[in-house]
């Protein structure tokens, strides 16, 4: 599809963009008294399914339905969304596998969205007829079951496909032809690797498993980042400094999940002018981004509101917006 | 080879309708499937996304007015049609503006009118700014139509 193919699709994005929620409309959830109160607001604007007595978990998984639901009306093939679908597609993977492993009936475990049938995933296994998956899923799928069968340790092979996880979102990044596509998807593994390496480093692994464990990226250099936290964090931030993450300390030495705000306020920012940009996949490409930070908010809101924090804390971690 | 300057000149004048033509048709419709994409989601913008779908069409009207001047000068719609090929090769050449800035105008008129079509989307307010984006890339066909005109009635009086 040429750029000037997306000009509907951009334009509709255009006019659903009105209602994303933005700074202050997070604000007005933020002071709402009572979990109960979000929801009404937040069904006021129109989120949720037809019935009002949706919970908390459904609305949101409703708005991520919604938002797919539109993509998929507006671009017929999703293809060029590879990157954001395989997670979902690897994770299908884990619960798959642990799902054969311990003989267990397949609940709820799988997530929508991927680029594989979940039931053909669990077949894959069941049978050990790995060509039924895709490719590039084959190999980390044998090396994880195979894994798991002779050592038993689901972390090592939660290990293994997250690491095939990261390297699928890499290359179908590469893969795509589209600018803020290929920078999300190279944010994303920079910053996993980032947070492997500081994990890995906090628990003392050796420099081996810590480089099994990080996925090449354009960004990083993944053999120096391993030696870096084999050492120390200071050695860490010190590796940092040289790339273009030096910015990332700060957050760091707070805590990992300031650094994960300050991941996702990057792509923000990286994926904030393609509200000025009329024709292109990238602003279907940010809104869907966009969708999935405000799901992330709300559903902060509403644990905050749930758990009685404070506002402040709550606001703390809330993450920049894309209107 | 005396009879081929009707032929340039004709050439002059199909081309002037053609690529004008049909870079206002490429245009018009890119700006249709973003004011689509509008009313889609809100009718209410009918109006104001229809003005700006319309605005890359000038183009196509401007070589139609072209191309109807050249023929009615070489005599294709009534009279002589007698012309030397050095006055052919003229008209030919007086048509080539409007030809291709027609055309390129109104593809870059497209791409504006589609970003103000989003504009409008957003803020419908700004609707009398989000014209004049579009607006400004008519004035290089307003001028590649002005030297296509002088030039085929100034081609008229030359004798050759």
């Amino acid at each position: 599809m040429s750029d000037m193919q997306y000009a509907y699709a951009v334009a509709r994005i255009r006019a659903k963009e009105l209602s994303l929620l933005n700074a202050q409309a997070l604000e007005q959830l933020l002071a709402a008294k009572t979990e109960k109160e979000c929801l009404s607001m937040l069904q006021s604007r129109g989120w949720g399914g037809a019935k009002n007595e949706d919970g908390a978990e459904q609305m949101l998984e409703e708005e991520r339905k919604k938002t797919w639901e539109l993509l998929k009306e507006l671009l017929k093939d999703l293809s060029a969304f590879t990157v954001f679908l395989l997670p979902n597609d690897y994770h299908n993977l884990k619960a798959a596998i642990k799902a054969v492993y311990s003989d267990s009936k397949p609940e709820r475990i799988f997530a929508d969205g991927g680029t594989v049938d979940p039931g053909t995933i669990l077949r894959a296994f069941r049978e050990h007829d790995y060509s039924l998956l895709p490719e590039p899923m084959r190999a980390p799928a044998r090396e994880a079951f195979e894994t798991l069968l002779h050592t038993g340790d689901g972390q090592l092979c939660d290990f293994i496909l997250d690491r095939a996880s990261l390297l699928a979102v890499y290359r179908a990044g590469e893969a795509s032809e589209n600018e803020l596509i290929r920078k999300y998807a190279e944010l994303t593994v920079a910053a996993a690797d980032i947070k492997i390496a500081v994990r890995a480093c906090a628990t003392g692994k050796p420099v081996q498993v810590i480089l099994r464990a990080l996925a090449p990226c354009g960004s990083i250099h993944v053999k120096e980042l391993a030696q870096a936290a084999a050492q120390n964090q200071e050695k860490i931030y010190e590796y940092l400094r040289s790339t273009e993450y030096a910015d990332a300390e700060e957050p760091l030495r707070e805590s990992l999940s300031a650094f994960e705000r300050w991941c996702d306020n990057r792509i923000m920012r990286a994926v904030r002018p393609q509200k000025y940009n009329p024709l292109t996949i990238g602003p279907l490409a940010a809104y869907l981004i966009a969708r999935e930070n405000e799901i992330r908010a709300v559903r902060m809101i509403l644990s905050g509101k749930r758990n009685h924090l404070p506002e402040q804390s709550v606001r703390e971690r809330l993450r920049e917006t894309y209107v | 080879m005396d009879k081929m300057g009707i032929v340039f000149a004709l050439l002059g004048a199909v081309l002037g309708a053609l690529m004008a033509g049909v870079g206002s048709a490429r245009g018009v419709g890119l700006a249709g499937e973003a004011a689509a994409g509008v009313v889609t989601e809100d009718p209410g913008k009918f109006g104001k996304v229809l003005v700006l779908q319309l605005l890359p069409g000038t183009q196509g009207i401007y070589g139609l007015l072209v191309a109807f001047i050249t023929l009615s000068q070489i005599g294709i719609l009534g009279g002589s049609a007698e012309i030397s090929l050095a006055k052919g090769l003229l008209y030919f050449l007086a048509c080539l503006p409007i030809a291709i800035v027609g055309y390129g105008s109104a593809l870059g008129q497209a791409r504006a009118a589609v970003a103000s079509i989003g504009l409008v989307a957003k803020q419908p307010e700004q609707f009398g700014k989000a014209m004049i984006f579009p607006a400004m890339v008519e004035t290089y066909a307003i001028l590649a139509l002005l030297v296509s005109i002088l030039s085929i009635f100034g081609i008229g009086a030359i004798n050759i």
